[in-house]
């Protein structure tokens, strides 16, 4: 324990590059899943044929793969050099996003045909569609999955210590090296990797529970406390990996 | 093309193959655990004092990162013992934390009568289980198992960390032994996507056959 | 081909010249299933017809073509002599495109069977959308018009109410309010009252008798309320098999139809109707 505390510091140090890369593949994810996600709804088939390249194309590639060749084939194909972190959060983004973009299309085709046959009588333009009426239902359908999602992008930050960003993985690394204490050194970086996703799902359960509100849906019963109970995740299907 | 050498990829393409070949060896052994050692942590879930316990053990399983379970465990294992076994039951104990849920979530979903019919009849606790509960609790989350069959394989890269001959450990060796990594690592997501897409159809089919039971 | 004994009575005399809805030779096919059936008929400005007939017969088929939910498969609706399935290119008819059809649109306003209120939004957000985004109308003069809407259709203290709180009776006032804040010409209404349970029907038929009495818009309505189309209607419309059985004013359809088909159908809708 003593162990632990002393250096702590440094924990924290790898654990904020880890919420860095949540946060930056996640954004960059978001951007893509709702971009490739929308086009994948468009009637008109080039757009759809652009959307289901990209999500073929990424998903189908693992996040490693991708961050390897981000890191090491780029900058010699085009000459143009990635700083390793960018490149984790590129790579992890355009896969996850790649995920995400099938959770908005499917979200988006699960708004009720009635719904936008209402649109029609009111005479909205497909842009107001989709911003005023669409998004906003399918948010409440997206929600649940984007949470697994945003658990199994922090996971999978931890292969970017393999192209050289000093995560907690790696900081877990470098103390068992330097200590000798393999058992202690990795158990600070998964304590810290379990609080992590623990809050991550808690703030995904705050955002349900708004969108939920927002669609006259009964909240569940029991004050904030209750966000805190057991979660159940990844027993969606298609959680990316 | 200045980047591109095309008879240096045909060289490597050897190494490579034999790489996906180790993938796939992997895939397969770790994929087997994890569908059996899940529906064991399915069935133990609902006995008396289990569920707890296992609850937190599989949760925390799930959300910290495969890749650190692969190389503590790698740490902490005996040197006679393989990357590639830890790498199968690392990957199969990993992946049984999701199995263990999409059994769960089959077996929840088993109409409660069946239970009470079963009952009934005075059926033993074996019957009720393997002749009445599991068989149409597994035939609805078949498509659900075969994502996973998918996720896992896109997992076997992260052996890498712990040195396992497999795809991408094979390509970076390639790569920088003969200082050219543009190839290999392309080579790599190319064989990656010629996997994954076909078996992503294959699901979609499996999907329409089972789900709309 | 129109079998002979389609009468004439289809085309009162009168409307064609000024006709607001003219449906010219109009077929409508899903598959093989012909829905509509070389229908012609028309609709004068400010006219109220009740379509009726059992289901299946195309009534509510007409209401989605003019709403633009659905597309023709042959002929050709006109509103306001203008081509409105269709439109002008290269001196022939092609089928209208969305920006053609958005033009063209504003002027109708339809009620739905199921309400369709956007559950995303309070009451008030699902009538001042459409005025604001489509109509540019600013959104103070839109927020007066609503609590306007809301009063005639009695819900004046449900503005920020969300739609699932509200009974289907509730519901459905909200949708009429939301189409009439489109100030539209015509009305579409789609068996507005056969989602509801029976003590909720007569708030939402008051509302309309209402909008019928106080205002000029051409109305087609689908209904299985016969009293009320007897009440509010000029004329009436009995469909079979995608064509117009019998038409007339509602004295002559409910109390002494022509046609066998227009007798067993009002006997069967009596006898198990609401």
């Amino acid at each position: 324990m003593e162990f632990l505390i002393e250096r702590l510091p440094l924990y924290l140090d790898g654990a904020w590059v880890t919420v860095q890369l949540t946060i930056g593949g996640s954004a960059l994810a978001f951007v893509l899943a709702m971009l490739f996600g929308v086009l994948g709804t468009v009637d008109h088939w080039l757009p759809r044929a652009v959307s289901t390249f990209y999500v073929e194309v990424f998903r189908g590639i693992a996040a490693l793969v991708l961050m390897f060749w981000m890191a090491y084939a780029l900058p010699i194909a085009t000459g143009f050099q990635l700083e390793d972190r960018f490149a984790a959060i590129v790579a992890l983004g355009l896969n996850v996003g790649a995920y995400g973009a099938e959770v908005v299309r499917s979200s988006i085709n699960a708004v009720p045909k009635t719904q936008i046959e209402a649109t029609v009588a009111l005479n909205l333009g497909w842009f107001q569609r989709v911003r005023l009426v669409v998004l906003p239902q399918a948010w409440a359908q997206m929600l649940p999955t984007f949470g697994n999602l945003i658990i199994e992008l922090m996971k999978a930050t931890a292969v970017a210590y393999l192209i050289g960003v000093s995560d907690l993985t790696a900081i877990a690394q470098q103390m068992r090296s330097s200590t000798g204490e393999t058992v202690v050194a990795f158990i600070g970086a998964f304590i810290l990797y379990y609080l992590i996703a623990q809050v991550l799902i808690f703030g995904m359960r705050l955002l349900e529970r708004r969108a939920d509100q927002r669609l006259g849906r009964t909240p569940p019963s029991g004050g904030l406390m209750s966000l805190l109970r057991t979660p159940t995740i990844g027993t969606g299907v298609g959680v990316a990996k | 093309m200045m980047f591109w050498d095309f008879e240096w990829t045909f060289e490597i393409m050897p190494d490579l193959l034999a790489g996906l070949w180790v993938t796939v060896q992997v895939t397969v052994a770790a994929y087997l655990m994890a569908l059996v050692l899940g529906l064991g942590i399915a069935i133990l879930r609902r006995l008396p004092g289990f569920g707890p316990t296992l609850h937190f053990v599989m949760e925390f399983i799930r959300t910290t990162p495969l890749v650190i379970q692969l190389v503590f465990v790698f740490l902490l294992a005996p040197s006679t013992v393989s990357g590639m076994t830890v790498g199968i039951l690392v990957l199969g104990v990993h992946y049984s934390a999701y199995t263990a849920e999409v059994y769960r979530s089959g077996i929840e979903g088993v109409d409660q009568g069946q239970w009470e019919a079963s009952r009934a009849l005075s059926l033993p606790a074996s019957r009720t289980w393997g002749a009445i509960v599991l068989p149409q609790a597994i035939r609805k989350v078949i498509p659900a198992l075969g994502n996973y069959l998918i996720a896992m394989f896109k997992d076997t890269p992260l052996l890498f960390a712990i040195g396992v001959a497999e795809l991408l450990t094979e390509a970076q060796r390639v790569g920088s032994a003969g200082f050219r990594v543009v190839e290999a690592y392309t080579v790599v997501g190319i064989l990656f996507l010629l996997v994954s897409i076909p078996s992503a159809i294959l699901i979609r089919r499996l999907e329409r056959r089972y789900a709309a039971v | 081909m129109p079998p002979s004994d389609t009468p004439q009575t289809a085309r009162p005399q009168g409307v064609e010249g000024d006709a607001l809805i003219v449906f010219d030779k109009v077929v409508k096919r899903f598959g093989d299933l012909t829905v509509l059936d070389n229908l012609d008929f028309s609709v004068a400005p400010g006219e109220r017809v009740t379509l009726i007939g059992p289901s299946g017969s195309g009534k509510t088929t007409i209401l989605r073509l003019l709403m633009t939910l659905e597309k023709v498969t042959e002929g050709l609706i006109m509103i306001d002599g203008e081509p409105f399935s269709h439109m002008q290119r290269a001196g022939g008819m092609v089928p209208a495109n969305e920006s053609y059809l958005r033009a063209r649109r504003k002027r109708i306003g339809m009620v739905f069977q199921q309400f369709n209120l956007f559950p995303n939004m309070t009451v008030r957000k699902n009538i001042i959308e459409a005025p604001v985004h489509v109509l540019e109308m600013p959104k103070d003069e839109a927020n007066a018009r609503a609590e306007e809407l809301l009063d005639l259709v009695g819900l004046g203290d449900k503005i920020d109410a969300h739609p699932t709180q509200l009974s289907g009776g509730q519901q459905q006032r909200v949708a009429i309010a939301r189409a009439l804040a489109m100030n539209p010409e015509i009305l579409l209404l789609d068996e507005v009252t056969s989602a509801l349970d029976p003590e909720l029907v007569a708030g939402v038929l008051d509302v309309l008798r209402e909008v019928a009495e106080n205002t000029d818009i051409t109305m087609l309505c689908v209904t299985h309320e016969m009293a009320f189309a007897r009440d509010v209607s000029h004329r009436v419309l009995m469909f079979d098999q995608g064509q117009i059985a019998e038409a007339g004013s509602p004295d002559q359809i409910f109390g002494d139809p022509k046609e066998e088909r227009t007798k067993t159908f009002l006997k069967s809708v009596l006898d198990n109707g609401p």
